[in-house]
């Protein structure tokens, strides 16, 4: 019997081997039509663009949907029409109307109409899903969203605001996911129970972009198919396939080897160790997201000013800058990434760490003190709370580190039971106010309050540049708007329990025959249907 | 009581007795037959040698490393290859490896040893209780035990922490808690193949109680095998340590546990063999060692294989 | 468990039946309580663990209001022993739920991601056991040569090598530089769309399509992990098969054998891995049970979609849905394995078939 299965084993080894040759002779590059990006997606929990609000589907939605309008992806402070060929604003500027492009098709062959385009804002809001609030800010509700979003003809869409917003900041809102344009017939030919093709739509889809969602297979692969309904030019790609690879290092093997064409989380030293591989390219954009230490001002250390001031002079910026987040980050010390208006580029803080002793010793704390800080357990996350931690320690500070998942620290820093707390904040939107909204603003510091900004997170109590925030996201004049921001950043360095660390830089890495592939500084403003092969 | 011999020769001559006249010069007798035993097994001796080596290590890791194991400079020492200066070369922080892997022999030493203590009398105990009682003892252990078994592993040790807390103690006994019941499977096999015995049989006629006949005579059987599985085990327990750690409930950094630093050389292992290398090749050599120590063990415990 | 009942010389018909009705009842009994216990253990989990399982399903940014609705629909503040009263409820009527991380029926998902696992396991146990076995048996024969420390250095280095570092270096090495296997997946990019899945195993699905330049595709990007997988459970297998067959060939049996002067062949393969066997199946299920489970660190290198990698991700996001369906699914192997290598020891060894 043993012998019997052995001798089976061997065959099936042997056999094995011979298939393993014939397909290791047969691989070759992806095929000329196909895009293969290696890309850790499984942040993916949905394709309704209402209720998306990730990284990866960020990008698939602005592939697959087309919307209102968009920004120029070479100058983010520039709007370019899409399904809207035109728009105005009324002279009170509460009164947004839209003339719709005349001819436009979905994927399904529906003409795209100003019906669809107040369906989907009207749903949108409706369903009120975590992205609903980019839209319901402008004092859209349930109730109200019907009379306020209306189609006023058969191609002209009006949006009326509760306020006058800055109408670069309303416009800058529609560009948003959230305000994707859906096919109205279609998803309600969809609807369960009233739930406007809810259910349906988070695996489906229902769009007219350049490209249309063949395929998701959560935590394995997502699959783009060219849509041949799209009013514009036609992408030249077929298909791109993403590919779920979570390890950085099977990314980058899999592009060396040709079986990718384009890999995304590369690390630093992956990407210097590709930079003098001839068959491979690199390209990278600063994007809207910044990556912060924050002290949690319930901690009666944390809160005194000096102690704050102190954390921002224990920060080894440079040494960091040019090892742990090389290629990958740009040292940035504001909460406006550049590229959003009015984004200051002033870095006061560097090592040192006799400065920060001399601000500890004036808090009464001149021998140190115990303070605990939380961190996700991925890099560069950790290996930046290390290098903290070490340099803390010179100035007598004894950082304790917590380890933790993701959702685990974030459950523990939404409850505001934290010390210290090493993470990052992307836009949500191109507009200052998304991150003025959360950085200075905590119009309620209690601990039931109904919005709980970054600010709220930690305790960080500001009645007055709340006041300062709320103005600036209703100043119409662009320069005027763009010095108040300059001046919130001014006093957020030096006032805040926020240490700003670094702007992340996303970098992708692509085989060479791959041509127009540009990150945007959005997620959703990484085009695909721009790419080609040669 | 006996008297007890003076020279060193007549203690031997009275722990070799065919004829112990106590049953404390019995057993005390067969820990020296086992110990000449085990002694003349010389790669068992190896093991024992490193085990102790190790043992040194730990307790003079502040004299033996050259450098601090928690102090490092991004830019001058990071990432450096192995070099006189530093031997094992150094790590993403600019840690020297050599020294952290002297410090973390404490660590290791505490988790392996722990988790070893802990799981394998429950799991030996369980085992041999279920398989000799039978009937309902033995259906209600083995139910429980199948919980456990059935359980994804990591999953398991996860919900411990999170009810104990985080650190490499919990951690610990989160691991030992999951860890018992492989080794209560197999010593139940064990015993369910050893109970038909004879020799069972003719304790049973002289009256022994089931307390002492699993304890006695069954427990001695099963041993030999749970041991051969808790030092193979050595490397996994050390690693599940690391596993743990991916979750967030492991070693804190910057903590120089093993399993710890094979994570995080993990994103160097392309183009830095030697961050994961260095404490991979630490854990094969304690493991090695403990298991040759275990096989050494095996061999001298082993009441059948008695030369 | 379910030990050999005494069977009673030319036993009336009647009596059979009632016994076996009675043993099928008890064998039921104990199954219901291992998956209640594995209900209470999941749900006990998915309560404890510090993570929020709202933030799955509304991300970081969502208004409090949402998150209020959310934590209403999901149940979660019901009391505690309501919430599990539901929960059980649900699910003794076939109902797992859906998954909140990817929108799908949880049983969905598992039909996915199982058979990726299963396919891996199956190659890589019988590539441990295949090789582990004779291994373990040279090593016992051998026993303290040079063939026995060869084995046990050669299954320490499976066993202490971190895994993710033997799977990179193989991919490295066997698929980089060589090209001997294809890489990270379970088929290449250009198959993807060319078949419709069926059972979900590749090899099978592909096969069955007639497609066999995909088979030789699927097996090529199949046979590194395995063998690594199988690597792994060849160093324990391999150990526990010398200490087995140590075991047995201190037996009088065997010398009695001997004397009969049979073949030393016949006696090691025959009469004493016979014995041996009994206790390794034992340990070859385990093995493949824990292989069964799904390798995190395996998957995540190979990027195969499979169980381990699905029950991980679900219990970090705590969605504790597709946790208990992965769990049960575990636990079911187990029970099963459980079973057959019960059966198997009374085929096998003739003592446990003994009178009490």
């Amino acid at each position: 019997m043993k012998h019997s299965t052995f001798r089976a084993a061997a065959r099936l080894i042997s056999a094995g081997a011979f298939a393993a040759m014939l397909a290791g002779a047969a691989a070759a590059a992806t095929p000329k039509d196909t895009l293969v990006v290696a890309w850790a997606i499984d942040d993916i929990i949905t394709m309704d663009p209402a209720e998306t609000f990730e990284i990866s589907t960020g990008e698939i939605m602005g592939n697959s949907y087309d919307r209102l309008l968009r920004y120029d992806v070479n100058d983010p402070s520039k709007l370019v029409p899409d399904l809207a060929k035109s728009w105005t604003v009324s002279e009170d500027g509460r009164t947004f109307t839209f003339e719709l492009r005349d001819g436009a098709k979905f994927a399904s062959g529906n003409p795209v109409t100003a019906e669809d385009a107040a369906f989907s804002l009207q749903r949108a809001v409706i369903l009120d899903k975590t992205p609903a609030f980019i839209l319901s800010q402008f004092g859209l509700t349930k109730d109200n969203v019907k009379d306020k979003v209306k189609a006023t003809g058969p191609l002209t869409l009006t949006i009326e605001t509760d306020k006058s917003y800055a109408p670069s900041f309303v416009l800058n809102c529609m560009t948003a996911n959230v305000a994707a344009i859906v096919d109205k017939k279609l998803v309600l030919s969809k609807e369960q129970n009233g739930d406007l093709g809810y259910a349906w739509l988070k695996t489906n889809y229902a769009g007219s972009g350049p490209l249309k969602i063949r395929e998701w297979r959560a935590n394995e692969i997502l699959a783009l198919e060219r849509n041949d309904n799209y009013y514009g030019e036609k992408s030249k790609l077929a298909r791109v396939i993403y590919r779920h690879v979570k390890e950085a290092a099977t990314q980058r093997l899999l592009l060396e080897k040709g079986d990718a064409d384009v890999a995304r989380n590369l690390t630093p030293q992956d990407l210097d160790a590709l930079a003098s591989n001839k068959d491979i390219k690199e390209t990278g954009t600063p994007k809207g997201t910044v990556y912060y230490i924050s002290l949690n001002q319930k901690n009666p250390n944390l809160a005194k000013p000096e102690v704050r001031e102190a954390f921002k002079w224990l920060v080894d910026y440079g040494a960091i800058g040019d090892t742990l987040i090389k290629n990958i980050g740009i040292i940035h010390q504001n909460f406006l990434p550049v590229g959003l208006l009015g984004a200051s580029t002033e870095n006061p803080y560097k090592l040192d760490v006799d400065k920060a002793k001399a601000l500890l010793a004036k808090a009464g704390l001149a021998n140190g003190f115990k303070v605990t800080m939380d961190v996700r357990t991925v890099q560069p996350v950790q290996g930046i709370a290390e290098a903290v931690q070490q340099t803390a320690k010179r100035a007598g500070i004894d950082i304790e580190i917590i380890p933790g998942d993701g959702k685990q620290t974030l459950t523990k820093y939404r409850a505001r039971s934290h010390d210290m707390y090493i993470g990052q904040w992307g836009a949500d939107y191109w507009d200052p106010h998304t991150n003025a909204d959360t950085f200075v603003r905590n119009p309620d510091n209690s601990d039931d309050a109904k919005s709980k900004p970054l600010a709220w997170r930690n305790a960080w109590d500001i009645p007055e540049l709340t006041k300062k925030a709320d103005a600036a996201a209703l100043e119409r004049d662009t320069e005027k708007r763009k010095a108040m921001y300059l001046d919130m950043q001014a006093e957020f360095r030096k006032t805040s329990p926020f240490v700003m660390i670094y702007q992340m830089n996303e970098v992708a890495a692509y085989r060479s025959n791959v041509v127009g592939l540009k990150i945007g500084p959005t997620s959703d403003a990484t085009y695909m249907f721009k790419v080609s092969k040669q | 009581m006996t008297v007890a011999p003076a020279s060193a020769e007549t203690w031997r001559e009275w722990l070799m007795s065919d004829r112990p006249q106590s049953r404390r010069q019995a057993s005390l007798g067969r820990a020296y037959g086992a110990w000449r035993a085990f002694a003349r097994n010389r790669l068992a001796m190896a093991g024992l040698g490193i085990v102790l080596a190790l043992l040194l290590m730990a307790l003079f890791a502040d004299q033996l490393a050259p450098y601090s194991p928690t102090v490092g400079d991004l830019r001058t020492t990071r990432l450096l290859p192995p070099s006189a200066a530093h031997w094992f070369g150094t790590d993403d922080q600019g840690r020297d490896i050599l020294s952290r892997i002297i410090y973390g022999s404490r660590i290791t030493l505490f988790v392996v040893v722990l988790v070893a203590v802990l799981a394998a009398p429950i799991g030996l105990a369980v085992g041999t209780i279920a398989g000799y009682a039978g009937g309902l003892v033995d259906a209600a252990l083995m139910r429980i035990t199948d919980i456990f078994l059935a359980f994804p592993r990591l999953i398991l040790a996860l919900a411990f922490v999170a009810a104990l807390g985080p650190g490499i103690e919990n951690a610990v006994i989160a691991i030992a808690i999951t860890s018992w019941p492989p080794y209560a499977r197999i010593a139940r096999a064990e015993t369910l193949t050893i109970r038909q015995a004879d020799y069972i049989a003719a304790v049973k006629l002289m009256g022994a109680s089931p307390g002492r006949i699993v304890l006695r005579h069954i427990m001695p059987l099963c041993v030999s095998s749970v041991i051969v599985r808790v030092t193979l085990d050595m490397a996994g327990i050390i690693l599940t340590a690391a596993g743990l750690g991916f979750l967030g409930l492991g070693a804190q950094p910057p903590s120089p546990e093993w399993g710890a630093m094979i994570a995080n050389g993990r994103l160097y292992v392309l183009d830095q063999w030697w961050v994961a290398a260095a404490p991979g090749a630490a854990i094969f050599v304690v493991s090695l060692a403990f298991n040759l120590l275990g096989d050494g063990l095996r061999d001298a415990l082993d009441p059948k294989g008695v030369k | 468990m379910a030990h050999a009942e005494r069977v009673q010389g030319g036993g009336r018909r009647n009596a059979r039946l009632l016994r076996a009705a009675d043993s099928v009842g008890r064998f039921l009994v104990v199954i219901l309580l291992t998956y209640l216990g594995l209900l209470a253990v999941t749900f006990f989990i998915g309560r404890v663990i510090p993570i929020d399982p709202v933030l799955a399903v509304v991300g970081d940014r969502a208004p409090e209001h949402v998150i209020a609705r959310v934590r209403e629909e999901m149940g979660l503040n019901k009391p505690l022993w309501e919430q599990f009263f539901i929960y059980v409820q649900k699910v003794l009527q076939g109902d797992f739920g859906r998954s909140v991380l990817t929108s799908n029926p949880v049983l969905q998902d598992i039909r996915r991601a199982f058979p990726a696992t299963i396919e891996l396991a199956t190659l890589g146990i019988i590539l441990g056991a295949g090789i582990g076995v004779p291994l373990g048996v040279w090593a016992a024969v051998r026993r303290g040569g040079l063939a026995d420390q060869l084995v046990r250095v050669m299954g320490l280095i499976g066993y202490s090598a971190p895994i993710f570092w033997l799977g990179l270096m193989g991919l490295l090495v066997f698929y980089a530089r060589l090209g001997w296997v294809s890489g990270p997946g379970r088929i290449d990019v250009a198959y993807e769309y060319t078949l419709t899945p069926v059972t979900g195993f590749m090899l099978v699905d592909t096969a069955m399509a007639g497609e066999w330049e995909a088979f030789g595709n699927a097996f090529s990007h199949l046979i590194l992990p395995a063998s690594l997988l199988g690597y792994f459970s060849l160093a324990y297998i391999s150990r526990m098969t010398r200490s087995f067959m140590l075991n047995e060939l201190n037996q009088e049996y065997v010398t009695a054998a001997r004397a009969k002067g049979l073949s030393e062949a016949r006696v090691i393969w025959r009469h004493a891995l016979r014995n041996a066997m009994v206790p390794l199946v034992t340990v070859i299920a385990l093995s493949y049970a824990g292989l069964l489970e799904g390798s995190v660190l395996t998957e995540t290198v190979f990027a195969w979609p499979g169980l381990g990698l699905y029950i991980t991700n679900s219990l970090q996001n705590a969605d504790m849905n597709a946790v208990l369906g992965g769990t049960i699914v575990v636990g079911s192997i187990f029970i099963g394995l459980n079973l057959l290598s019960d059966l198997l020891y009374r085929v096998l060894d003739p003592r446990t078939r003994a009178t009490r």
